[in-house]
């Protein structure tokens, strides 16, 4: 087995959108040129602003959605070459909110079980203990088997949702945003859960998250996202210490830790909504960006590496150039 | 005095089963030029504590105070009349979904000069001008042009500065602002608290936020309330709750958040056990004893305030014996 499990080679996602009745259809381009790597047993998060194509790249992740060109690869094997059976095998979801993504009309135990019924694992007999092993596992009671959704606490449906996702024993766990619904002393017990089981299963995490205080306590590798490109790839202690991106320092000098001698920090970057839409010449961000120079409006920024990773803007090139 | 002041407000609800409790005596006051940031978790009451004082709750439900004055009004007794004077004019709310409570229908200047024109009689010139002067105000360019646009040609951001102007057009002099940054990314975020800040102080408003985040909590308050299942449980100015919070569910809910420096990353978050209490039907006692590691038979009883230092109080009769296991 090779030590990456999930891959993205060059994946892009087009939408077209309607303009009107009477105009032409634009495109809008959703997920651009993304190439990752999330090596076996870590926690690999994405971070970025709403509308900025984290969601479509994971339903692209769990088979949901195909990509308009480009790769994804599962141990090596293109999803597109596989059956969704065969994928969701392999990659489960946890979605954000937990109060529409369980059915309310099925117990406790057939939403859990319902991945063994699809995938047809053993008997009747044998799937509900396996269930009653999931509750356990995800620190449910037993007398829950029975119960609907409906009567259920957001962080006890969120369990259930946890549960169904580990019951196939899944390599990689898509968790999109799994704990924005939730209170906070919820919050932190599904984090502490989502840790635990990851030590115990040996799991591998992609992790979508707007929170940069929680994406800092359980990353291992950070990628942030700006409409639709990767702006910057690090691991989680180069990030924080000395991000390299414009965009990825604005996200965290907004970050309020609860100190109140503190104000609220000022972000300098535009309130300008990102348009996936318009077409870019030169950097996606630079009509927000504080630091933009000429070149930044006419040039797309290449690949700058850092010690720990990599990002596209062109003032660290420029910083790479007179170090020489 | 204050101007707004709440004295023993009660909410119940009569449901199926019996009556919820859903507020239960609580009390505070805001004075102008302050921001009172009241802070719990869903089911702790605080929005319906909000929607209280503005005389909007469900018509099921059921309010009692001993007091409740704005400005030197009882807002207990006034005909409703008189109280849709007040509303929207000189006490505004921001409310947490721009999506929802935007009319998708009518323009956004259509809409912001109706907030105007309700209250005041003032020509569709002025209130049009008042319209862009205030949409200019909390940062949206080219507002001319915004007037003419419907909520749903807006981004997050912009529907939430767009409530924000709406609620100002009164110039009110208290505003509610229940979880006005919680829908909106982290960096419009931090631009609609900082927008919030300027415009209370520049009009010496006071202000009451409603919400979740200890971190906005922290950076914008003046004074915080912590609710937890219908009751205030500590009060206090943000300086002395953050620095020594002292009800076991405020340092609950301070170590449940990590803070980047602070927590290890990978390490156990602090959580709080159990779930929060049923609130129909009789309560007796502290609602947060069946979840607290300080729990004693006393807890049962009845829960007097406790000054922990003036100004800051707690609803908690184990006080000595929390202090004694922090020491």
């Amino acid at each position: 087995m090779s030590d990456i499990v999930l891959e993205l080679k060059d994946v892009t996602r087009r939408f077209d959108v309607s303009q009107g009745v009477f105009r032409p259809k634009a495109t809008l381009t959703a997920v651009a040129n993304v190439s990752l790597q999330v090596k076996r047993g870590e926690v690999f998060t994405l971070v970025g602003e709403s509308g900025s194509g984290k969601s479509t790249l994971a339903k692209m992740l769990l088979g949901l959605l195909s990509p308009s060109s480009g790769e994804i690869l599962i141990d090596g094997v293109p999803i597109a070459a596989s059956n969704r059976i065969a994928v969701a095998r392999r990659i489960q979801p946890i979605f954000q909110d937990p109060y529409s993504s369980l059915n309310p009309r099925k117990s406790i135990a057939q939403l859990v079980g319902l991945p063994l019924l699809v995938h047809n694992v053993g008997d009747a007999a044998s799937r509900r203990a396996k269930v009653v092993e999931m509750l356990d596992l995800v620190g449910l009671p037993r007398r829950m088997l029975d119960v609907y959704p409906g009567q259920l606490s957001g962080g006890q449906r969120q369990r259930v949702a946890i549960a169904r996702a580990l019951v196939m024993r899944p390599e990689v766990v898509i968790c999109d945003e799994p704990t924005s619904a939730l209170d906070v002393s919820v919050q932190a017990q599904i984090l502490n859960l989502l840790l635990e089981l990851k030590r115990e299963l040996g799991l591998t995490y992609f992790f979508i998250s707007h929170n940069l205080a929680v994406v800092e306590h359980l990353a291992d590798r950070v990628a942030v996202m700006y409409l639709g490109r990767i702006v910057e790839e690090r691991t989680r202690a180069g990030l924080f210490a000395r991000p390299g991106h414009p965009y990825t320092r604005a996200l965290l000098e907004s970050v309020l830790t609860p100190d109140p001698d503190l104000g609220v920090p000022e972000t300098h970057i535009g309130s300008a909504m990102a348009n996936p839409m318009a077409e870019h010449a030169g950097c996606p961000f630079q009509p927000r960006c504080p630091s933009a120079i000429d070149i930044c409006r006419t040039t797309a920024p290449a690949v700058s590496s850092l010690p720990d990773g990599w990002a596209t803007c062109h003032l660290l090139q420029q910083e790479a150039v007179a170090s020489l | 005095m204050a101007l707004l002041d709440v004295q023993d407000l009660v909410i119940d609800i009569p449901v199926g089963g019996g009556v919820l409790h859903a507020v239960n005596e609580v009390s505070f006051a805001v004075e102008r030029g302050e921001t009172l940031a009241i802070v719990g978790e869903s089911g702790s009451g605080k929005s319906l504590t909000s929607l209280a004082v503005m005389d909007l709750l469900p018509r099921v439900a059921r309010r009692r105070a001993a007091r409740l004055s704005f400005d030197g009004t009882d807002l207990l007794t006034i005909p409703e009349r008189q109280m849709r004077k007040l509303r929207g004019s000189r006490m505004a709310m921001i409310f947490q979904e721009p999506m929802t409570s935007l009319n998708p229908a009518y323009t956004i200047g259509n809409q912001l000069s109706e907030a105007l024109r309700c209250h005041e009689d003032v020509s569709a010139e002025a209130a049009r001008a008042r319209a862009i002067e205030l949409l200019e105000r909390v940062g949206i360019a080219g507002a001319g042009r915004r007037l003419l646009q419907y909520p749903h040609q807006l981004s997050g951001g912009l529907r939430q500065r767009v409530m924000i102007a709406m609620a100002l057009m009164c110039k009110p002099d208290l505003i509610i602002a229940d979880e006005p940054t919680t829908a909106l990314d982290v960096t419009i975020q931090a631009q609609i608290l900082r927008l919030l800040a300027e415009l209370k102080k520049e009009l010496n408003m006071a202000m009451i936020l409603i919400t979740h985040d200890l971190g906005v909590v922290a950076r914008v308050a003046d004074k915080v309330a912590v609710m937890y299942a219908g009751a205030l449980v500590e009060r206090g100015s943000a300086r002395a709750v953050f620095k020594a919070p002292s009800h076991p569910y405020t340092r609950g809910l301070l170590n449940c958040i990590p803070v980047p420096g602070r927590t290890a990353p990978g390490a156990p978050l602090g959580a709080i056990r159990g779930q929060v209490p049923n609130l129909i039907g009789r309560l007796q006692g502290c609602a947060f004893r069946n979840r607290c590691d300080f729990a004693a038979p006393e807890c049962a009883g009845d829960i007097h305030v406790e000054a922990v230092s003036p100004g800051h109080d707690v609803r908690c009769v184990r006080l000595e014996a929390q202090n004694r296991a922090v020491a």
